[in-house]
């Protein structure tokens, strides 16, 4: 067992404090964390997954457009932070692990470390009022 | 290693009578090898007297700071082998995501704060920044890891095959934790102390005065015990200790603490002119 940096390490206390649901990716887009809130809209409960493979993340949680079409990887806000190392904010349509469906709104920045490595990101959800 | 104490205090210098047993200097510790190596960890007042300890023949001398606040780099100037041009001397610290390391050094080895520039120093100086991988220096193997204090701030693990010093003077890793300790891999500084022979690590609080100090980067003593306890360390030092309190009130508190968490290592105080060798004798 590795222990994670302490940008990460900050970045999972500072969501354990928040009421935005809020999800941690590790730069290979596993779910390293999420939050109470996130669990809520996730449908499901970090003390029972654990940490998500990227494969396994999108097996529990579908992202869609309004029409129900999947939303390509590469398009969602989590593989901008990671892949080109920039904030990202998308509209989307989330179906949860319990199979609710909510429209929701999702912005993600990558987590640099001071000497520039890229450590992961963070991606607060929100949910939409319209449905 | 041989691990000598020069300075223990935080934040501030406080010499004087009522310090005495523990010290007045800020954080300094000379850990010197089996080979006649030569490493100082932080560079605070205590720096001054490991200097004109160090032999006069030695010409090499590496300086590893954890952070660049005025209580661990304000006896660099004071360092003798800084004078000596026959001397290498390494200096080992973090840089900022906007400035180099000797940027950072030069804001206080400069005028109007210092009168000697960093660059005119007639030492053979060499900067480094850290973290950056394991470091090989004489017999010893060192990584350096970015640990949660306020500014770019790291811990050291140093190792000589034969046992293993962790420094982590100014940490909080209590920091937002809702019940500290949580797992290993989420504790800031945990891969740095894992079964270390001796940990020395920031007990600046008592666990009452701490609520009032979160998020200053320092620990109370009971949090260091439950650090010391989740990494597996056989020995345990408070270090940064408190400038408003005396050596009556350093040895109470880490006394009580050490009474209420029942630690199953030893624990006490770090003290000025206090050496350990490691490993420890049986």
């Amino acid at each position: 067992m590795a222990q994670h940096a302490v940008e990460l390490i900050l970045t999972r206390q500072l969501a354990s404090c928040l009421s935005v649901p809020i999800v941690l990716f590790g730069p290979t887009g596993d779910v390293l964390f999420y939050n109470e809130p996130a669990e809520a809209l996730l449908g499901m409960r970090f003390q029972e997954t654990g940490p998500l493979t990227l494969v396994e993340s999108d097996r529990r949680v579908r992202l869609t457009d309004e029409r129900g079409a999947e939303i390509p990887r590469a398009a969602r806000p989590s593989a901008i932070a990671l892949g080109q190392q920039r904030p990202a904010h998308s509209q989307m349509w989330m179906t949860a692990a319990d199979g609710t469906r909510r429209a929701v709104e999702v912005t993600a920045f990558p987590l640099l470390a001071e000497a520039g490595g890229l450590l992961g990101a963070a991606v607060m959800f929100w949910e939409r009022d319209g449905r | 290693m041989k691990v000598t104490f020069y300075g223990t205090r935080g934040s501030l210098a406080t010499p004087g009578r009522a310090t005495e047993r523990y010290g007045g200097n800020t954080s300094c510790v000379l850990v010197r090898g089996e080979d006649g190596s030569a490493l100082g960890l932080d560079a605070g007042t205590g720096i001054r007297a490991a200097g004109a300890d160090l032999p006069r023949d030695l010409r090499r001398v590496d300086i590893l700071l954890t952070h660049l606040h005025m209580d661990h780099i304000q006896g660099l100037g004071f360092f003798g082998p800084l004078y000596n041009p026959r001397v290498e001397v390494h200096l080992w610290g973090p840089a900022s995501a906007t400035a180099a390391l000797d940027a950072r050094l030069s804001r206080y080895l400069s005028p109007p704060l210092f009168p000697v520039l960093l660059r005119d120093l007639p030492c053979r100086l060499h900067l480094h920044h850290v973290p950056c991988g394991e470091i090989k220096i004489g017999p010893f193997t060192i990584v350096a890891q970015s640990v949660c204090h306020p500014g770019p701030t790291v811990g050291y693990r140093l190792a000589d095959g034969r046992a293993v010093l962790t420094y982590i003077p100014d940490h909080e890793p209590a920091l937002g934790a809702r019940h500290f300790p949580e797992d290993p891999e989420w504790t800031s500084g945990w891969e740095l102390a894992r079964d270390a022979d001796l940990l020395v690590h920031d007990a600046q609080y008592t666990r009452e005065e701490y609520p009032s100090h979160l998020g200053w980067g320092h620990s109370s003593l009971h949090d260091a015990l439950a650090f010391g306890a989740l990494a597996g360390v056989r020995r345990l030092v408070f270090f940064h200790h408190d400038p408003a309190r005396d050596d009556h009130a350093v040895s109470a508190a880490a006394e009580a603490a050490v009474v209420d968490a029942r630690p199953a290592f030893s624990a006490m105080p770090a003290a000025e002119g206090e050496s350990f060798d490691l490993p420890a004798g049986p």
